[in-house]
């Protein structure tokens, strides 16, 4: 993907990310405070047996977390347990320079070459890691 | 000024982040590398020429830093490993024998956790209970203020003399006066007050003192725990072990050694605290006066052109120091951070370290630029125009 295309989708989904907004008491809550910088965001996820159903969130983190969240929530709803667990995985693999499966990522390419900023990456897995419990935990 | 006195200068990198940790001159890097490669002994130890030479270098810096706080007697100042382990030797080897419960503590929301988590502590252990002195609209923190929160409880003032987040200095003279009127003691943090102001242990009557050697030119884990000598010799050693006994048969027969000793258990950061030596001579020989003076200078210089800038929103726009807390407008601070980085522009992004400022303050986080006295007014002109241009911050943040 070209440079300035990315950066457009980042901006875009900061700007307006997508159910930035708390949510009823069905939903289960993780919170993502982040220890190497300060970004802190609280995701709310309402599962339907093995299928997400809707994920919003919460928070004041950098664009990149805040992108990154808005892009899984775009990408996640809709999705079962294991596709979703799937996704985060090649997710990672990206952030680490890792071969990976480019097509299902979708959006999600964007962060393709973040892994060259060590201090970023936890910022662009920080919703993932938040998601990645929900589900082992529920 | 003195910039070439500092190898990093070489590089092509503007650094912003001093109340974080300062730069090391060369002296103090060559003063660890003359140890580390000339006389690496032990302390306290040998009866050979080279320990000689350690104890007196490390000797030596304990004499530096009497006279650089004008404290009235050696065994005042105690090695530790910086600010953080000073103030615990103080809450948990001092405080914690004599506080009892419902006796207060008075803090302020904007302290270093590193003076807050210690006393909250003292609340799970004594039930005694921690309260805060208000700010006031400057986040300062004014006599009035404090006045209207001493009660009869009230046993312990411990505050920085200059915070990490505004800058600004508190009136400690006055504080330590009224408290002692009323049988309270005073901790000063002193870690970002060491680096910039004066500071007279005698003439502002402080009880106990604790600052780290990193923020004033020297190593990181060394710092200075003082604390008045009647008040010292009770305060329990938090470690027990070699250099700080006279002799031990068993349990019931353990003599201690005095003071200071008593307080530095083990072998200490011995290159640390002889490097911290050759940092006290070079911050003396510059002066602590001119080094303030080129820092009030610099943050007006900076202040007056952020104050041009419309998207920037300055949090303290009165300071005592070199630290600028702002924000740029709907930008997250560590975006402004990394922005600045690409320039290699090192600046701080976040609540740094006073979590419970942000009630006291509304903002979470900000960017600061906190400033000493190799700064330049060019540097500032290469920040400023970085920041003053909008849309590259927008365009170029991520
Ligand atoms: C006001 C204040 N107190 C305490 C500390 C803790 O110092 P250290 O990490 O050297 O123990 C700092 C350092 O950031 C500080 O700014």
């Amino acid at each position: 993907m070209d440079r300035e295309l990315k950066r457009e989708i980042i901006m875009e989904h900061y700007m307006h990310p997508k159910n930035r907004k708390r949510a009823s008491d069905d939903y289960e809550k993780v919170n993502t405070a982040n220890s190497s910088c300060i970004d802190n965001i609280d995701i709310y996820i309402k599962f339907d047996n093995n299928v997400i159903k809707d994920i919003t969130f919460e928070g004041e983190a950098c664009a990149i977390s805040i992108s990154s969240t808005s892009i899984m929530i775009k990408n996640l709803i809709g999705k079962t347990k294991e596709e979703a667990l799937e996704y985060i995985n090649e997710f990672e693999k990206m952030v680490e320079g890792q071969e990976y499966n480019v097509d299902l990522l979708k959006e999600g390419n964007v962060y393709d070459d973040i892994y060259k900023q060590g201090n970023r990456k936890t910022c662009a897995t920080l919703p993932y890691r938040g998601l990645k419990k929900a589900i082992m935990d529920n | 000024m003195n910039r070439e006195d500092f190898p990093l200068l070489k590089q092509d990198i503007i650094y912003f982040d001093n109340s974080a940790t300062s730069l090391k001159p060369k002296v103090v890097i060559d003063a660890i590398n003359d140890y580390y490669t000339n006389y690496p002994a032990n302390a306290h130890r040998g009866d050979y020429d080279l320990s000689y030479k350690v104890d007196q270098a490390y000797e030596n810096t304990r004499e530096l830093v009497k006279e650089f706080i004008n404290a009235r007697y050696l065994e005042e100042i105690v090695f530790t490993s910086g600010t953080t382990q000073g103030l615990n030797m103080i809450v948990k080897g001092f405080f914690k024998e004599y506080l009892e419960e419902d006796d207060e503590v008075l803090i302020t929301k904007a302290e270093h956790a590193s003076n807050v988590l210690p006393w909250f502590k003292l609340v799970e252990d004594l039930n005694i209970k921690v309260n805060y002195i208000p700010l006031d609209s400057n986040y300062y923190l004014t006599m009035d203020n404090l006045k209207k929160v001493v009660n009869e409880h009230t046993k312990v003032i411990s505050i920085a003399g200059i915070t990490n987040v505004i800058g600004d200095e508190r009136p400690i003279k006055e504080i330590c006066e009224y408290a002692h009127q009323h049988n309270i003691f005073v901790v000063l943090d002193a870690a970002q007050m060491a680096p910039h102001k004066k500071i007279d242990v005698q003439d502002l009557d402080v009880d106990f003192l604790a600052f780290s050697a990193h923020k004033m030119l020297g190593p990181t884990g060394v710092g200075v725990l003082y604390g008045k000598k009647e008040l010292l010799e009770h305060l329990i050693p938090l470690e027990f072990g070699g250099g700080m006994n006279e002799s031990f048969d068993n349990p019931n027969e353990v003599y201690l050694k005095p003071l200071p000793l008593r307080l530095e258990a083990g072998t200490q950061n011995i290159a640390g605290v002889i490097g911290f030596g050759a940092a006290i001579k070079y911050l003396n020989n510059i002066g602590l006066d001119k080094i303030h003076n080129h820092e009030l200078m610099l943050r007006k210089y900076l202040i007056d052109k952020l104050l041009k800038i419309k998207h920037i929103d300055i949090i303290n726009l009165e300071s005592d120091s070199g630290i600028v807390a702002f924000n740029v407008n709907k930008v997250f601070s560590q975006d402004v951070a990394y922005y600045l980085n690409k320039y290699n522009i090192c600046v701080r992004a976040g609540n740094h370290c006073a979590k419970i400022l942000k009630n006291a303050v509304g903002v979470t986080n900000t960017v600061r630029v906190s400033l000493y006295f190799y700064n330049t007014t060019e540097e500032i002109d290469s920040l400023v125009e970085l920041l003053s241009n909008y849309d590259k911050i927008l365009s170029e943040m991520v």
